[in-house]
């Protein structure tokens, strides 16, 4: 497998086009013949991390590299921050509106879901300047 | 049991022209949060929901979701459908309340996706 890398634009609010990325990158894992397993957890942090680009933030971008040992993935966006990180990976705690809400998300389980299915999450937020986060997920066995 | 038996049981109609009737199906996940289908749920399922934009059929795709029945007489858009059809996933649309499909479906011994906690 040789190493694949790519980039996506994330538009906030858009909820028309919310996951388009995630779902685009998994048809691209599944493409390279990722395991399957893998593809799924990849691409629900994948999918997890853009939604919260779309909720929160007027805009972000999602980078991708896919070696034949890990896969890595890097969410940046320009939205309001992240105040307290330890807050925000409580299962439950979320800052969502209603609208978000009723849409079927915002429930407080993104960034836990994040640290479930990744093998490596870093997140780097400054109130005001906006927030990344860098994940990682193995696919050969250590 | 298959997704044709489903659709007799739930008396759902097709919505999507990709319609598998001999999909196997063994759990199903009935939720209108579709951040509980990412963080619980199990690959291969079914997924009833009242949720009907393309956000539930972008989120069954990620999760590895087989098929999704709207109940309450929900009907997604066109372009949700569209969506659908290119993801692979059928979709159905049952009149039934979401407690009255589930209640249907658990006693024609399907079961759940998601573990008690």
């Amino acid at each position: 497998m040789e190493t694949t890398e790519g980039v996506f634009f994330i538009t906030g609010k858009d909820f028309a086009n919310a996951g388009v990325a995630s779902c685009e990158l998994k048809s691209i894992l599944e493409k390279i013949g990722v395991d399957r397993g893998i593809v799924r957890r990849t691409a629900i942090s994948a999918f997890e991390a853009e939604m919260n680009v779309v909720i929160y933030t007027p805009a972000g971008m999602m980078r991708y590299k896919v070696t034949p040992d890990y896969i890595k993935i890097v969410v940046e966006d320009v939205g309001p921050g992240i105040e307290n990180i330890d807050l925000a990976m409580t299962e439950g705690y979320s800052t969502a509106t209603d609208e978000i809400r009723s849409l079927g998300f915002g429930s407080g389980m993104g960034l836990p879901n994040i640290k479930k299915n990744t093998d490596e999450l870093k997140i780097l937020s400054i109130p005001g300047i906006g927030t990344t986060l860098e994940m990682v997920i193995n696919i050969k066995k250590e | 049991m298959t997704l044709n038996e489903i659709k007799d049981i739930l008396q759902a109609e097709v919505l999507t022209f990709k319609f598998d009737e001999n999909m196997d199906i063994e759990m199903v996940c009935s939720t209108d949060l579709m951040s509980d289908v990412l963080a619980y749920s199990k690959p291969g399922v079914l997924l009833l929901t009242g949720l009907v934009d393309g956000a539930a059929v972008r989120t069954a795709d990620i999760a590895h979701v087989k098929a999704i029945v709207f109940v309450r007489g929900k009907r997604p858009s066109k372009e949700t459908i569209v969506l659908a059809n290119e993801k692979n996933i059928p979709l159905l649309a049952t009149k039934l309340s979401m407690f009255e499909a589930c209640g249907r479906l658990y006693v024609n011994k399907l079961q759940t996706s998601i573990e008690a906690g």
